[in-house]
Parts: structure tokens; sequence; C-alpha cells
């Protein structure tokens, strides 16, 4: 069957926006991606019809919407092969789920002289939660290396590893590169030393088939909003014996199983991570943006995706004085890109003006600008439905620019 | 292909940003700050020499997109010669200016920096402008030794 690009485009009501009197070129689906049809429709039917606080009343709008919030956990948990619903917490975002991890896991487990491993490829997110953490407890962050393409040194990763590693915190597609890392490898190895695994799949969950048994992760965190789904709503995933072992986040609502003034117990999972009310309706239109991706197939999606790189990529290296950063052999659908002496900012207004929207700077990962010694890149990054012709307009935006600057 | 930024991007901005001027480390500088921009990465050393309240040198070192470059360059420019009160009234005018609060700028008391005024269309892009001159700012007031646009 050939890949419905068509029916998709027409699915996503954005799409049809004109940016400055051209059509819409969505290129930053790294920062965000947009939404389809049946996600806004389904966060408009539940304010409309069926919309109450969860997991309290005994009314009915209020038992419909506890029955579609947790219809959406199951969804989630079906999404990435999770074993229970339980082992699946609603958090804000990916940046949530790694500081609750850190905040609690980290706090009961690591201790002053222990050691963390990162990569040299992380979000901001998978480095300021763990510095802050080792500066508290006295533990030390350390850093894997990675080569000029943008991969993982895996014997050097493994050198790290020791008897005061306490966990391993990866990203599994970075967004500044979009190196595809090795996590399989990466999970063999640490448990093999019994050390803990996180994965940080923020960006790679809206690209690849994710199961989280096959991988044997420990903790796998994403955010909805990359995903088609609304902002303000992401996943912790956790193995439900670490999950249990580990202490409360924020204290509150919901994730109480009786209160007194001298002394609370909580709720089980995945309540006891919940407290107060949560996204209900961002929830819900995660669970639609779930059901929409299924209709497609995650498996067609990376195959459309990884065709819209290989074009890109080898359109792009055509164009004079373009440098990719980031070429590993493994890669997901981001080009990032410098074109000498042109700022990416520059860069990023001038294709605004031609309807394209990409991003342009650090991408919250400064480490790897100073790695590759630039101050910022431009970053075109592809999705479901993006088109080869859509990449033609960009490349041919790129060429006029470079002209413009002369 | 680009005529809806030619307001923006000027061929004076192209011409600082190519050959910026004042482009230097200063030797001696009585004043010394550096301007960030966290959100893009834009930074830049700011060296000024001063006799009594008087510029007489304005200098700078970074990196930055070609509007925060030819901002800084053409700033130094400008200054140069100016007391402190002179080079404070510029930069309220400039920041009225970028920013877009008055509807009527007289471009004539900027000179040349009037080729900045098409920064306000474009939001996103205003700090890059006004980055040079907040550096200027915390430079003559001689309070800290380095300032962020967040």
């Amino acid at each position: 069957m050939t890949y419905p690009i068509e029916q998709i485009r027409a699915d996503f009501p954005i799409l049809s926006e004109k940016i400055r009197n051209k059509p819409l070129v969505y290129l930053d689906n790294a920062a965000s991606c947009q939404k389809p049809q049946a996600v806004i429709d389904s966060i408009v039917k539940l304010y409309s019809h069926d919309y109450a606080n969860v997991h309290r009343g005994v009314h009915t709008l209020s038992v419909r919407s506890t029955d579609l919030f947790e219809a959406a956990r199951e969804k989630v948990k079906t999404f990435i092969n999770a074993q229970s619903e339980k082992e699946i917490i609603f958090v804000r975002g990916a940046t949530d789920a790694i500081n609750l991890v850190a905040q609690t896991y980290g706090k009961a487990n690591i201790h002053a002289g222990d050691e963390i491993i990162i990569t040299a490829m992380e979000h901001h997110s998978n480095i300021v939660p763990w510095q802050m953490l080792c500066e508290e407890k006295g533990a030390i962050l350390k850093i894997a290396p990675m080569n000029f393409d943008g991969e993982l040194l895996m014997q050097e990763f493994e050198a790290l590893l020791n008897p005061k590693t306490k966990l391993v915190s990866v990203v599994q597609m970075s967004n500044a590169l979009g190196t595809i890392n090795p996590v399989e490898k990466i999970i063999e190895l640490a448990h093999a030393k019994n050390i803990p695994v996180l994965l940080d799949g923020a960006q790679a969950i809206p690209h690849t088939i994710v199961d989280v048994q096959a991988l044997d992760c420990d903790f796998y965190v994403f955010s909805g909003h990359k995903l088609y789904a609304p902002t303000g709503v992401g996943v912790l995933y956790g193995k439900k014996a670490l999950l249990e072992a580990m202490p409360p986040y924020q204290g509150g609502g919901d994730m109480i199983r009786t209160v007194t003034f001298e002394k609370s117990t909580y709720a089980g999972l995945p309540h006891k991570f919940e407290a107060g009310t949560p996204s209900i309706a961002e929830v819900i239109g995660l669970g639609s943006a779930i059901d929409y991706l299924n209709t497609i197939g995650m498996d067609k999606i990376a195959a459309h995706e990884a065709q819209l790189l290989t074009y890109a990529t080898q359109e792009a290296l055509k164009i004079d004085g373009l440098k990719i950063i980031g070429e590993a052999k493994e890669k997901g659908a981001i080009l990032s890109f410098t074109l000498g002496k042109i700022h990416p900012h520059d860069i990023g207004t001038m294709l605004d003006s031609l309807g394209i929207a990409i991003r342009a700077g650090h991408h919250c990962a400064m480490p790897v600008m100073d790695f590759y010694k630039v101050p910022a890149t431009a970053r075109a990054s592809f999705a479901m439905y993006n088109t080869k012709a859509e990449i033609d307009v960009l490349i041919s935006g790129i060429k006029s620019l470079i002209e413009m600057f002369g | 292909m680009f005529e809806d930024l030619r307001e923006l991007y000027q061929e004076v901005i192209f011409d600082h940003n190519r050959n910026p001027r004042n482009f230097r480390v200063m030797e001696n500088y009585d004043r010394m700050v550096e301007g960030f921009n966290p959100l893009c990465g834009d930074r830049l050393t700011l060296f000024l020499k001063m006799d009594g309240d008087l510029i007489t040198d304005a200098s700078f070192q970074g990196s930055g997109c070609a509007i925060s470059t030819a901002s800084v360059s053409l700033m130094t420019e400008i200054v140069k010669d100016k007391t402190e009160a002179q080079a404070d009234a510029l930069f309220k005018t400039f920041h009225e200016m970028t920013t877009g609060k008055e509807e009527h700028i007289n471009l004539e008391a900027v000179g040349k920096l009037a080729v900045l005024a098409g920064v306000r269309e474009y939001p996103a892009r205003v700090k890059c402008a006004t980055l040079a001159w907040h550096t200027l700012d915390a430079a003559l007031k001689n309070e800290q030794q380095s300032i962020s646009t967040e």
C-alpha cells in the first residue's frame, strides 16, 4: 500500500495555513509537531460533552472523564508495550519525567561519590536535573563522548561503567543532531553491571516503534506534543518494581490513600506520582493522537520519514558552503546545518519569509554547539506529513538566501 | 524572492555584517561588559574608552547574526565622541524605534541607526538589535560585568 500522504496532510488543518502569503512548509517538528483534526476534535468533544474532574466524583461526567482518561493510559501502555498500565505515569512532559526520576529514584539511591552517566549529545533536560542532583548529593556526572559524526563512542561509554555508576540516562535520538543511539547495546552493557537505564525518548518516539519490554529499559520518558498530541502532557514509564520502591514526587490530592495531620499514606501506582488534578484534556488528546498514529502505522511513518531524510541530505549536500551537523550512520529525520558565515537566525528569518518554519538556535543543547564550535545551527526536522516537494522549497530557499547574503 | 525582507535586511546591514567596524579588542579600556542573548547564543564584548563622561573610543568582539552584528558595529561608530547623556538619549530613542511603542519616531535623531527600524515588524528579532545597546547601557552605568537579554 502506498503511503497516504494526501489524506494525512488533509488531516492536519494547520497545513493549509498561509504564512506571509506563502503555503506553510512546517519543518520545525523536532520542536513540536502539529495536531491532527482527530486530536483537536477529541478535546472539543470532551469540553463540550464529557468534562469533569477525574477520580473523584460519583456523578456521570466525572465517571465519563475518568473513563476517557484511564483509556488513554491503556493506549499509551499498548503503544509502548508496557507490561501494566500501572507503569504509565502522566506528567507534564519529558522534562518533568526526568526531574521526577532525579528527585525520587535519584534522591533515594544516589549518594556522595556515586556516578551518573549521560552522553555528549543530551538535551538540557537530560543534563540539568542530574547536575542539580549531583550538586546536592556530592555525586559525579560522567559524560560519554561522541565523534564528529555525532556517534556515541561505545568503547568509551563502556569504560565509564564501574561499580560507582548508579544510573545511565541516555537520549534515544538526539534533537540537535538526529543521531539514533544504539540503546539496546547501551542497556545490555549497563544491565550486565546491574545499572538501571533511563531512555529520553522525546525525539525518538514520533519516528519509531517503541517497545519498552523488548528494550528492557528501566525508565522511558517522552512528551505528548512531539507525538502530535497537546502540550502539557508527557509520560514516565518505569518498571513496576522500581516505581513501587521509589518515594513519591509531589504531595497533594490524588496521590494519597489516607491523610491525617500526623501521617499520610500514599496511593498505589500510578497515582502515587500524580498529585493534583492532571492535564485531563491533554491526556485524552494524547490517547487520540496514538489512535490516529495506529491507523497509519508507525512502521510506515518511519519509512516515509527515512525517505525524506535521505532526499533532503542528498540535496543539501549539493549546496556549496552548506555543512551538515550530525552525520551519524543511524539517524532520524533531522537535518541540522550551518551556512558558513550566515548566522542561523538570519537563515530562520529569511526562510520564514518564504513560509518555511525551521528552528535556528542551540536547540537546548549548548554542549553540542560547543563541541562543534558553532554558536547555533539551523535545523529542518521532518514529520509524517512532510513531502519531497516541501524539501525542494527548502533547498531552493537556502540557495536564494545564500545569493542574497552574497 | 525576499521582497518582504528588504525593509529588515538593508544593504547597510549586509555591509556592516560583512565588515564590522571597530571589531577589535581594546587595550587599556575603561569599561568592558559582556552581552549575551541566551535564547540565540549571540555574544559580544563591548569595550569603552572614557574621558570623563565622554566616550572617546568604542570597540567590540563577539559573534551573532547579521542584525546583531550590524547593530553593535553601527553603535560603536555612532557613540564615539558622545557624552554619556547623549549616548543614553540615543539608547532610549533606539529602543523606542525598535520596540515600536511610539508611532512617530524622529529617525533623523538616530542617523544611520534608522536602517534597523525594520526589526519592529519582527518581534522575534528585536533582541538581536537591542543586545548591543543594553550592553552599552550596562557599561555606562558601570554596574555589571555581564548582561543578558533574558
